[in-house]
């Protein structure tokens, strides 16, 4: 089904048609198609300019040689715990946060470095994050799975399978309950769909109507458990019972996820939410850095075949080179800049310094109360 | 696990104590916190409770056989546990029989089990080894007042010395004065007839009788010697009318009649006296050695006579108590005294005192001084007595109040001055108000 | 002063910071057309509507979690649990995301929400309707804890914890929304982490909080009559604590008995009782202890559960224990 979004089952309200695809966010109103002769997915060309493109494709690489660099970083020790990469991913990120507005919230799990970086987080501080430096996102608190950036409403990792669930379903109580008209993008992985709290969520998202986009980053497992062992039926299957339209969408295509998403959205601003959708995605590395590419529960073979062939940055490489819209200059010089970005922040993140001693007790609390004692390790003694 | 029964120490004076009674017997089971026994003191007679679960095993101690603080009086155990190590003959440790009637048992053989178990434990006594259990108020106030801790008896449980302990310490430990019983002074009446029938008749064909000494006996022997040598006495004596005073207790219980309430003279003296104390803080006052200690609050001592001795119970700011709050307070304490019910805190730390003996017919009399205080009253009966009074005899209810004074504290006008105000506010009762 | 319920002067704090801030919105289960299940919310739906009085479905989870994303964009929900019993099945959103977003964002997303409801025992409810759940959130830092005794208090410390900036639980006496007190009409704000001392005793401190406070009076005026004078230290607000007013007291009385309704084991008394030997301990004359719920889940059978909740008598004999009265036959 790759090139196609399509709705989950009959009933589905999902993907509508727009009739007027939008590059949003800084990347201005689209352009003409530059060939629209030029064969394989021409049409979905159609409303992005040239720069649009180059500029999906920048950042896809960016998040690449980012979580790259996290690799490295973590295989000398620069970085410690868990740190999960979304190598192989990047197509859901920029495909799923791209079409945005900067005032729409987006919250995931703990994949969510280059998730934070489409939503516009400093690459810079990111990494600082995964360092644990004071100048990091989260201030060095967080790390890899709590990057937060409020002011880019990138609401945050969370660490508990499902709970930002009802975390956005929150946020979006909040925009209908002060009629704003943003839309919260609400990521998890697939094992995420049989925790009670997105059912929860999911529920209260449709008596309420809630401006929320759940989106399922489908890549097949959860840690080491393939997705049809623990399910007994389909992820897109899961909202129905609430009433949810839900849709499937290619998530290694990131100009089919794009679409999508920037049409969802703004079905969503004007009849309200929720909406559920499944990216089908596949991880190119293990779980987390403790877990080995392949592991025990997939082959090499697997990974190694879909590494080639589902490739978000190579499709969406091949279908700029097949519309003559890149050179392979501009590719080169296009991944020179990610990796330089990429190495600017590691740069950035070696030099920063460590968090203060002092700020051990920061931001436990917001307001420290006049009377009494808010600490018991004997330092308010 | 066996837990061993031990002499506690259950009043902070208590060195030794006498088993009254057992109130389980070997063979019964007992728990945690359940009273095993009575244990006489020095002061009052107490209970002690079991420290640990199982049967009463063995009973070391006889009734009537006394024991230091610390030693073993019994053993709590399994019912089939061997205690044979515990039990041998360690409770004879310093215990003595009873020194009862001849014909009490001999101190039981220590049982079967005894015979397995082969040289006795080695003694077990709080003050043995380098560890004393105290409570760290107790140990920061000893070490604040230079004592030795070793030397304090813990009065907490299993030994621990606590707040009380030192500040009993402190003071020079419990009070003790001479004179009978006190409560009352319904002077002016007849003196107690009762008085002589209440007597002990001699067993027939006895010539004389040696009684052993009862644990307050033997303190009270101890202090008043302790008392009477060292310390420098001398007697100030005022005769007071009592005329209003009998007035005003009148008018007073009328008042109170309503309320089931009755205030007696004694009450009224005890008020004027504390009031009087604490205008002159001078003559409410402890020699402490090598310093003399004014105290600003008035605890006052009160003499009880109980069965075999007298015991004074403190009403504590008395200063600041009302007639009928004294009257109810004393009334209350005496009686606990006379059942040995009083808790340690109730009979120390009084900062003078008063013996009425006016109820047994006594004139006056002189007391001796409860250490480390300054002075004490003795006071006897209110009598009609003629006195001259603007050259006419008249008849008046007299009273007759002799102060002892340790002359380290209290010299002769500083008493005699005490003594006017007293005699002031007995003699005009609105004077206490003032 | 107007003398009023427990259960109305919560009402009123909601009403009026309601009425004060639009940010305020109140939800939970049959919060709205029902009243509340203990009608601590009655009229507001209609004084309000059902924007801001809103009945959630049973899903203790989603709809804590809800209040906290709706906090985290910068409103001030209202959490109500139909009891705290319930809210074990939402401490994930309470303590994994509420008690520790300002901290894993380094400062940059607080949280001003109150999770409030009834708490603790209440009559031959069981095992599962009937517990205190007070150091679960206690424990957590990021999480502040209040409990409020009188309706004066529960007034005063609802309007600060909605004010509050940070996630604060607010734990109801559910036997005490009849129980009337002088309550002041209006402003009226008990700040956060101030102790109130009940009474003024000198012998022993009677520390406790919330419903208890009503147990430690009892006690207290038992002990006078045996004259005893006693400090009951009513805490209001377990986090912050107020530890100089705790420390005040044992300084002066030398000794503490800590009472509570919940389990020993990590209990409230137990966090005092460390804090008394650690920065007390040279005013101590006996050991601290505790008076608590007994150690087993609440039976349903009254007598059983007479024997499991802590009751006047226990109290007085960990007074007299403290107090070294065991030994005397009237101390026992």
């Amino acid at each position: 089904m790759r090139g196609e979004a399509r709705a989950a089952d009959a009933k589905s309200e999902g993907a509508p048609q727009t009739d007027r695809p939008n590059g949003a966010r800084k990347r201005g109103k689209a352009g003409g198609p530059k060939d629209p002769e030029s064969g394989v997915g021409a049409d979905l060309l159609q409303g992005f300019s040239r720069n649009d493109l180059l500029g999906i494709l920048g950042r896809m690489l960016l998040y690449r040689r980012f979580e790259e660099k996290a690799e490295e970083a973590y295989a000398i020790g620069k970085i410690g715990g868990f740190c999960h990469l979304h190598i192989g991913q990047e197509g859901a990120a920029e495909g799923c946060i791209g079409p945005l507005r900067a005032n729409d919230y987006v919250i995931s799990g703990y994949r969510e470095h280059t998730q934070a970086l489409a939503k516009g987080v400093d690459s810079r501080l990111v990494m600082a994050e995964l360092f644990g430096r004071s100048a990091g996102a989260s201030a060095g608190k967080g790390g890899s799975m709590h990057i937060f950036g409020a002011e880019q409403g990138f609401m945050g990792g969370h660490g508990i399978v499902g709970a930002q669930t009802a975390l956005a379903a929150g946020m979006g109580w909040a925009i209908h309950y002060r009629g704003e008209d943003r839309v919260v993008v609400c990521f998890m992985g697939d094992a995420a769909v049989n925790q009670g709290a997105l059912h929860e969520s999911l529920n209260m998202a449709a008596i309420w109507k809630l401006p929320v986009i759940y989106v399922v980053e489908n890549n097949e497992y959860g840690m080491g458990t393939a997705f049809h062992r623990i399910s007994a039926t389909e992820i897109k299957d899961r909202s129905g019972a609430y009433g949810i339209p839900a849709t499937v969408v290619d998530g290694q295509d990131v100009l089919v996820t794009w679409r999508h998403f920037e049409a969802l959205a703004e079905d969503v601003r004007r009849r309200g939410g929720p909406r559920f959708v499944e990216v089908r995605t596949y991880r190119f590395r293990g779980h987390s850095m403790s877990d080995p590419v392949s592991g025990t529960y997939r082959s090499r073979e697997e990974v190694a075949e879909r590494t080639e062939q589902a490739d978000p940055i190579k499709i969406l490489r091949d279908r700029l080179f097949g519309a003559e819209l890149l050179t392979q200059e501009e590719l080169e010089s296009l991944d020179r800049e990610a990796r330089r970005q990429a190495d600017g922040a590691v740069e950035f993140a070696e030099a920063a310094p460590l968090p203060e001693p002092s700020t051990l007790y920061s931001h436990v609390y917001s307001q420290i109360n006049e009377h009494g004692r808010l600490f018991f390790d004997g330092r308010d003694r | 696990m066996a837990t061993k029964v031990h002499m506690e120490a259950l009043s902070p004076t208590m060195e030794e104590g006498q088993l009254v009674r057992w109130l389980k017997a070997e063979g019964d089971a007992v728990s945690n916190g359940e009273i095993l026994a009575e244990i006489e003191t020095d002061k009052a007679t107490m209970e002690l409770v079991a420290r640990g679960d199982g049967v009463l095993r063995k009973v070391l101690l006889r009734e009537g056989g006394t024991a230091p603080v610390g030693a073993v009086i019994g053993v709590i155990a399994g019912a089939d546990e061997d205690i044979g190590g515990m039990a041998a003959g360690e409770g004879g440790e310093g215990a003595t029989g009873a020194a009862g009637p001849p014909e009490a048992e001999a101190p039981e053989p220590a049982g079967a089990e005894a015979g397995e178990g082969a040289a006795p434990g080695p003694p077990e006594s709080p003050q043995e080894g380098a560890r004393v259990k105290a409570s760290p108020l107790a140990r920061r106030l000893a070490e604040e007042a230079n004592l030795d801790l070793r030397s304090l008896h813990g009065s907490g449980p299993g030994g621990r010395v606590v707040k009380r302990d030192v500040e009993d310490a402190k003071v020079g430990g419990f009070a003790s004065v001479t004179g009978g019983p006190a409560h009352g002074g319904t002077a002016g009446s007849a003196p107690a007839p009762a008085v002589a029938a209440a007597g002990t008749p001699a067993p027939p064909g006895v010539d004389f009788e040696d009684l052993a000494l009862s644990q307050m006996r033997k303190t009270i022997a101890r202090r008043l010697v302790e008392s009477m040598s060292p310390v420098p006495h001398f007697f100030l004596r005022v005769s007071v009318d009592m005329t209003r005073t009998v007035e005003a207790r009148k008018r007073v219980n009328a008042l109170l009649e309503r309320d089931g309430e009755r205030i007696s003279l004694n009450d009224f003296i005890l008020k004027a006296t504390a009031q009087a104390l604490a205008r002159h803080p001078e003559t409410n006052s402890h020699w402490n050695g090598d310093s003399v200690r004014r105290h600003y609050r008035v605890h006052l001592g009160v003499a009880v006579a109980v069965e075999d001795g007298l015991i004074t119970p403190v009403v504590r700011d008395a200063h600041l108590k009302g007639l009928v709050r004294i009257s109810r307070e004393v009334r209350e304490l005496a009686t606990r005294g006379q059942e040995k019910r009083l808790r340690p805190e109730e009979y120390t730390g009084s900062t003078f005192s008063v013996s009425n003996l006016g109820m047994f017919g006594i004139h006056e009399f002189t007391a001796v001084i409860n250490p480390p205080e300054g002075g004490i009253l003795a006071v006897g009966g209110v009598e009609d007595t003629p006195v001259v009074e603007g050259g006419q005899v008249v008849v008046k209810p007299m009273m007759k109040v002799t102060m002892s004074c340790d002359h380290r504290v209290i010299d002769g006008a500083t008493g005699a001055r005490f003594l006017q105000t007293l005699k002031a506010m007995l003699e005009e009762p609105g004077a206490i108000l003032v | 002063m107007a003398e009023i319920t427990y259960r109305e002067a919560l009402n009123q704090a909601l009403a009026e910071e309601m009425e004060r801030d639009d940010s305020v919105f109140l939800m939970g289960e049959e919060v709205a057309e029902y009243d509340g299940a203990y009608k601590v919310s009655k009229g507001l739906l209609d004084r309000f509507g059902d924007r801001r009085v809103v009945d959630s479905p049973i899903s203790e989870l989603g709809f804590t979690g809800l209040g906290v994303g709706a906090a985290m964009v910068g409103l001030r929900p209202v959490i109500e649990f139909m009891t705290f019993n319930f809210s074990i099945l939402a401490l994930d959103q309470v303590i994994n995301s509420a008690a520790k977003m300002l901290y894993m964002s380094g400062g940059q997303i607080n949280l001003p929400i109150v999770f409030r409801g009834p708490n603790g025992a209440a009559l031959q409810l069981a095992g599962q309707h009937s517990q205190a759940c007070e150091v679960w959130y206690a424990h957590a830092p990021g999480i502040k804890v209040v409990s409020p005794g009188t309706p004066a208090d529960a007034k005063g410390l609802m309007k600060a914890a909605i004010r509050d900036n940070d996630p604060v639980v607010v734990l109801e006496g559910e036997l005490l929304y009849n129980v009337r007190g002088e309550v002041p009409e209006g402003e009226h704000i008990v700040p956060l982490g101030l102790a109130d001392l009940k009474r003024e005793g000198g012998d022993v401190s009677i520390i406790t909080h919330g419903k208890m406070i009503h147990l430690a009076l009892q006690a207290a005026t038992k002990l006078a009559k045996e004259g005893i004078e006693t400090d009951v230290l009513d805490l209001r607000s377990l986090r912050p604590l107020d530890a100089d007013a705790i420390l005040a007291s044992v300084r002066r009385t030398n000794r503490a008995v800590y009472l509570e309704e919940g389990w020993p084991f990590g209990g409230v008394g137990a966090q005092v009782a460390a804090m008394i030997q650690e920065e007390a301990f040279d005013h101590l004359d006996a050991p601290v202890l505790r008076v608590t719920q007994a150690d087993v889940p609440m039976p349903y059978a009254k007598n059983l559960e007479q024997l499991a909740k802590p009751g006047v008598q226990r109290v007085v004999d960990a007074c007299h224990r403290v107090l070294y009265r065991n030994h005397s036959r009237k101390g026992s």
